[in-house]
């Protein structure tokens, strides 16, 4: 077993057990700390991939930005710890019968791409920073731009509907 | 053993460097909160620590010992899991970011091996991204200590911290993009070597000439960074009695502080490699004889040290005082004698003395500017940093493309 490989099960299984725990934990922001330990173990895992870029701003976005303003949310609402029910008779077989599926589709699709996967060394044109910025200001300028004004549309609309009522 | 010393070499290198850097840093930690208590009496007109010591100096160390003896007692109704965490992630995390910033030009050649001054390796290729990665994570410690303490104004000071945090991170990174658009690269060696293009202009050619807008609104982003005055507000005493750090006692409370003493040289480094050259000296390189000047620094006050502690009646100063001169000084004349050395100290020399004035600025505002009022800041944030760090980005684009277009590269 190489080092890398040491780690790569190190990093996954600290993104399963952060998983997992999000959806177990009772309180808002002992979940939102969980997906924060999810959101770095990928990142983790992008570096291991040769992705830096893309593994810092990983953590600078999700990690930091988004997560802090869960937290924030959280703390500024106060969230208590949450109520619980007893679970509703109809979620529980169609629930079930859904985990199976989606295992079933997951162990499918790893099962044929096996022989197709690189060894994780391998960098493609996405993993230095030049290349994405070529990607995204040379062959996909009008997407990405379209995408940021999109997001300035949802940022204005949010703006007026927070914006107190005028006396 | 020596074949299993020669297979993990670059491991037992590393591990050797994070011990020693860890050692430095701690101590650093230490004599900044000496520094700053010393600065701001004498700015307020006051003698500071006097009492431990000669001029105070065994004050950290009296503090320390304080710190690891006091009752360390739980509040009621906290989150003890969060409790517990919040300060081990404030002071890992800034403890990590240091080991991303390179000390010296130069590798130390030992046994037969190049070693790098910093941990990170130098050709990290994502430096500066790195360090705001582990900036951005760190508001959490913050944020944390002041939602788990149960308690009201910890909660007030978590929120402002977290709000701070959010608005002025946004700033700091645009402040920075026109240093990357000039250097080309997030390597932060390689930010340092742009700005030496021209040996000759000294320091004609740091990136504080074309980057001065970028300058003044990272120094004053990272300030806020770093909860530090005038920018204090998760900690305003007036108000919030301590902030986030209300229920924290002993050494919990002591690693909040070496966790924000330890941002403040983070910090002060950035500046000194983003903006002002990092370890290149500000004299034209032909400018042999500037060579000598860590030697004429560190000989007239190892000198002064000798003097100082022979008048003192107590045994550390008449006994370590003068010991302590006498190495500054044999330093001093070891750099005048043998030049491979003298050449080798010339950049970590430059780098740290541009990190102490820094430092220095830091505690000066401190001692000088009255703290923001909450809306203030927040305006000044948003309305102010970072409309001027976007123009700050455009400007420096427009300056490279025009010089790529009509500037016959």
């Amino acid at each position: 077993m190489t080092a890398s490989l040491v780690v790569f099960f190190a990093l996954a299984g600290l993104a399963v057990i952060g998983a997992v725990s999000l959806i177990l934990q009772k309180h808002p922001i002992h979940s939102a700390l969980s997906l924060i330990v999810v959101m770095v173990a990928l990142a983790g895992l992008y570096l291991l991939l040769g992705a830096e870029f893309v593994a810092a701003v990983q953590i600078i976005v999700y990690g930091g930005a988004i997560m802090v303003l869960f937290v924030f949310v959280i703390m500024l609402l106060n969230a208590g710890v949450e109520e619980q029910t007893s679970i509703s008779k109809l979620a529980g077989p169609p629930g079930l019968l859904l985990v199976v599926a989606l295992a079933g589709f997951v162990t499918a699709t790893i099962v044929r791409t096996t022989a197709g996967v690189q060894g994780s060394s391998q960098t493609g044109a996405m993993a230095s920073t030049s290349g994405i910025s070529n990607m995204l200001f040379r062959d996909f300028v009008y997407p990405f731009e379209l995408t940021s004004f999109l997001i300035l549309v949802a940022v204005m609309g949010a703006t007026v509907l927070a914006q107190r009522e005028k006396p | 053993m020596s074949a299993i010393l020669s297979a993990n070499a670059e491991l037992i290198i590393t591990i050797v460097k994070i011990v020693l850097l860890l050692f430095i840093v701690l101590t650093v930690d230490a004599y900044l909160t000496w520094f700053e208590r010393k600065l701001v009496a004498h700015i307020q007109s006051r003698w500071g620590p006097h009492r431990v010591g000669p001029h105070g100096l065994l004050q950290p160390l009296a503090d320390g010992l304080k710190f690891l003896f006091k009752e360390d007692p739980t509040p009621a109704g906290v989150d003890k899991f969060v409790y517990f965490l919040a300060p081990l992630l404030a002071l890992a995390l800034a403890l990590t970011s240091i080991a991303i910033i390179p000390f010296g030009p130069e590798p130390l050649r030992l046994f037969g091996r190049e070693i790098y001054l910093g941990i990170a390796p130098p050709d990290l290729n994502i430096g500066i991204l790195a360090l705001f990665a582990i900036t951005a994570l760190g508001v959490y410690g913050v944020a944390l200590a002041g939602w788990s303490s149960n308690n009201k104004y910890s909660l007030l000071g978590g929120l402002r911290s977290s709000a701070q945090m959010i608005s002025y991170e946004l700033a700091l990174t645009m402040s920075v993009v026109g240093v990357l658009l000039m250097a080309g690269s997030f390597n932060l060696t390689k930010i340092i070597e742009a700005q030496g293009r021209h040996p000759e202009w000294g320091f004609l050619g740091w990136n504080i000439w074309p980057q001065i807008l970028g300058f003044l609104c990272f120094f004053i982003a990272a300030i806020a960074e770093t909860n530090r005055a005038p920018f204090d507000l998760p900690e305003a005493e007036s108000e919030l009695v301590a902030g986030f750090h209300t229920e924290y006692a002993s050494f919990k409370f002591a690693m909040f502080f070496i966790a924000e003493y330890t941002s403040m040289t983070t910090i002060s480094c950035l500046c000194s490699i983003l903006f002002f050259g990092g370890w290149l000296s500000p004299f034209p390189a032909s400018w042999t004889w500037t060579h000598y000047l860590p030697s004429v620094v560190l000989i007239p006050f190892g000198l002064w040290v000798i003097w100082d502690g022979i008048r003192y009646e107590t045994i550390f100063g008449r006994v370590i005082l003068p010991v302590v001169g006498t190495a500054i000084t044999a330093l001093g004349a070891a750099f005048v004698l043998y030049p491979g050395v003298n050449e080798f100290v010339q950049g970590p020399f430059w780098l740290l003395s541009k990190i102490f004035v820094f430092l220095f600025i830091y505690v000066w505002m401190r001692g000088t500017l009255p703290r923001f009022r909450y809306d203030q800041l927040m305006a000044f944030g948003w309305k102010l940093l970072l409309p001027i760090s976007i123009v700050n980005v455009i400007v420096t684009s427009f300056v490279i493309l025009a010089k790529m277009q009509w500037g016959g590269k």
